[in-house]
């Protein structure tokens, strides 16, 4: 039944089922008084039935027109011009950088797991610092949210990172632009340290409360481009009995994430821990948080140690494919793995 | 925060009673259910649920900050920006300033190697006036394995600041500073720790070492998943803790033998991987730090202590803001004495393996270690002093 479809409540629905409207045509035919007649509510109520009513059928309305353009959809066309002018966060590394296309991609989800101790927490800083580089430097000049759940936000690793930031940024800025000396960084580490947003989350009611909470959060700091989320398991792994009620509050989080990312256009990094399952009879290494939340992200990448070098793997990418490329994290931050085999593993 | 009372959020008065009606109290119980579930739940429009829930959210929300205020915060309120030094040349420079404030440090290693040591000069480190370079405060000592040497601190005391401890009076203050508490299970040490959670946020508890938190786990009785749930929340109450009192806490760790023979894969991986070399088993490979991988993820900083053909370590195996470097150290009647400041850097996941190739020695202040076998070791120490 059409009338199903409708996001009101179960009493309203059923009132208008007893009165006899069962499809949207018939809603919309008639005026706010007589529904507010026949199903007894007041007048607002009714007239925000019918509201709600002709969006819904306008939608199916339009499919039988000669236009053929649905509202609220885009053409596979538009997304792609729209697409590659996508804004793109560097990761410091150009090995990582070429297996993600450029970098951490706006408007989309990346998940990003490994054991403790692989770089996790310090490529989420380094993306934090990274998102700060101005336009003239090719970054996105934007500013950064980081939601720490863990603690392992150092603030001195933030500075070191920061600094070494600005300091590559005036090398370049020397090699390409020896004549002008207007080019100079002006830029201080403090200032980036205060475009990071930092929020500290003790609880899973917590982590789904500033979740909501970040809508509108955005909408007042437009300029931010990353939310990181260090790590997005902590919480979710103690204290759960209900497994079924873990899966569907994570999977609504991350629908409002996947939200987040495309309206306001910024990209979305959340940091997972591993856990060992058990698979074709042996254990082996996995991400956390189970099998539905490997559905919830738009790409993964997997941080392991091959060797004696630190390797990242694209898992699951709707456009990009499946590599894998070294790099190493250093005092100046995530930067080139110092091997001299440098070469980028196609799978 | 999530207990926060829904009728006293300011909440519009009708849908604050259709919340009170359908049992949903706190944030919490709100949060807990999908915006689906509630609207079924509460009979109310899915516009509705969507601001009286953004309305939650905000009120429970935590407060934002940014790294500059959190930087500027620490700089001016704690000592040395929020570090105890150990007086380790190597170590505290490794560490920007010493073992940091508000997260866990673990300590982790074989047994012998020295880790109560270090615990001990920590919590006199802790004791001693500002002007010292200590904290001026208290220090609670968790004791599981009733290894505290009370009769050992205060000779490190007088071996190392020999200026302070001669004075008269002085070595009773700075001991009279150390706590000893000796909880014999889980819940009696969870009960401890909410006992001294008052003084602990009263800023008077400047130090709060665990010695060891593996015992005080593996000597419960229940094992398996129902262990680990209880570990994981003693592990998020601690941590909490360490934040709201912005103190260091220190655990120390023990070791266990790890049954299989290579280290755990990716499922990508495993079509890589190369062809298993025989490995002769030896007796020193294959120690891994207990408590499991849940404990490792949660720890901020861990440092290792092993021992390599009679040479002691201290690794920096996990640390958010030093590079992987690991100092050879020796331990005097002074406590723990690094041998070289600049530490060797560690290439690859080398910086968390564990060794324990100890040759028989007799340490100055009388330790006598040996081990016959992996499985199996004798060792005995001072007797401390009740």
């Amino acid at each position: 039944m059409e009338i199903g479809m409708l996001p009101i409540s179960a009493s309203k629905r059923g009132k208008l089922l007893a009165a006899g409207y069962t499809t949207l045509h018939s809603i919309a035919r008639t005026s706010p008084t007589h529904l507010a007649r026949d199903i007894e509510v007041s007048e607002s109520e009714a007239l925000e039935i019918l509201n709600v009513a002709t969006r819904t059928s306008t939608l199916d309305r339009s499919c039988g027109s000669n236009t053929n353009i649905i509202d609220g959809g885009q053409t596979a066309w538009d997304m792609f011009n729209e697409e590659r002018f996508s804004s793109l966060i560097t990761t410091s590394c150009v090995d990582l950088d070429n297996i993600l296309g450029g970098g951490i991609n706006c408007k989309e989800v990346t998940e990003i797991g490994g054991v403790p101790g692989i770089g996790k927490t310090q490529i989420g800083i380094q993306l934090a610092v990274n998102v700060q580089i101005p336009l003239e430097y090719g970054g996105l000049g934007g500013k950064a949210i980081y939601i720490d759940t863990e603690g392992s936000f150092m603030v001195e690793r933030v500075l070191q990172i920061a600094e070494a930031c600005i300091e590559d940024m005036s090398e370049y800025s020397h090699h390409f632009h020896k004549d002008n000396q207007a080019y100079g960084v002006k830029m201080h580490p403090n200032s980036i340290l205060e475009n990071i947003f930092y929020f500290r989350v003790c609880s899973y009611t917590e982590q789904i409360a500033l979740v909501n909470y970040l809508d509108k959060f955005v909408t007042e700091h437009k300029d931010v481009k990353i939310i990181i989320i260090d790590s997005v398991t902590f919480h979710f792994r103690q204290d759960f009995d209900d497994m079924a009620l873990r899966t569907r509050l994570l999977g609504e989080m991350s629908l409002k994430l996947m939200k987040l990312a495309r309206n306001f256009c910024l990209a979305v990094v959340m940091l997972n821990q591993v856990t060992t399952k058990h698979i074709e009879g042996s254990f082996q290494l996995t991400l956390a948080l189970g099998d539905s939340w490997s559905h919830s992200c738009t790409n993964r990448i997997i941080l392991y140690w091959n060797g004696n070098e630190r390797h990242a793997y694209i898992d699951k990418s709707p456009s990009l494919k499946s590599a894998s490329a070294p790099y190493s994290v250093t005092s100046r931050g995530i930067r080139n793995s110092t091997s001299s085999s440098k070469r980028i593993k196609m799978v | 925060m999530a207990n926060k009372l829904i009728n006293q959020m300011a909440l519009p008065k009708s849908i604050a009673n259709i919340f009170a009606a359908r049992n949903i109290i706190t944030a919490k119980d709100a949060l807990s259910l999908t915006e689906f579930e509630l609207m079924e739940l509460l009979d109310v429009g899915m516009a509705e649920v969507t601001s009286a829930m953004a309305h939650i959210s905000e009120v429970v929300c935590p407060p934002c900050q940014t790294a500059l205020l959190l930087m500027e915060q620490r700089v001016r309120n704690e000592s040395l920006a929020g570090h105890l030094p150990t007086r380790l040349k190597g170590l505290d420079e490794a560490l920007c300033g010493g073992i940091p404030f508000g997260v866990l440090t673990e300590l982790v290693g074989p047994p012998g190697i020295g880790k109560t040591q270090f615990c001990l000069k920590l919590s006199l480190l802790a004791s001693l006036p500002v002007n010292c370079g200590g904290l001026d405060g208290r220090v609670i000592y968790i004791d599981v394995e009733s290894k505290f040497s009370s009769k050992r601190l205060i000779e490190i005391g007088t071996k190392s600041f020999p200026e302070i401890f001669h004075k008269k009076g002085m070595a009773q203050e700075m001991a009279g500073r150390i706590r000893i508490l000796r909880p014999t299970s889980l819940s009696e040490f969870a009960e401890s720790l909410q006992r001294i959670k008052v003084s602990l946020l009263q800023q008077q508890v400047k130090l709060l070492i665990v010695d060891s938190m593996a015992a005080l786990v593996l000597g419960e009785h229940d094992c398996g998943a129902s262990r680990q749930q209880a570990l994981g929340w003693h592990v998020s109450f601690i941590k909490s803790l360490a934040e709201f009192s912005r103190i260091p806490i220190v655990l120390t760790n023990q070791v266990r033998s790890h049954i299989g023979d290579e280290s755990l894969m990716y499922s990508f991986q495993a079509q890589s991987r190369p062809t298993k070399e025989d490995n002769p088993v030896t007796f020193d490979s294959h120690l891994v730090a207990a408590l499991g991988i849940n404990w490792a993820h949660a720890v901020t900083i861990r440092l290792v202590l092993e021992s390599r053909s009679g040479q002691r370590f201290i690794k920096l195996a996990k640390s958010p803001m030093s590079p992987p470097l690991a100092f050879p150290f020796n331990i005097t009647s002074s406590g723990i004495v690094l041998l070289d400041d600049d530490g060797i850097e560690m290439k690859g996941p080398e910086i968390n393996t564990i060794h324990c190739q100890v040759k028989r020695e007799k340490l100055d202040f009388g330790l006598l270690v040996h081990f016959s076998n992996l499985f199996s070791f004798t060792y005995s120490k001072l007797q401390p002093i009740q």
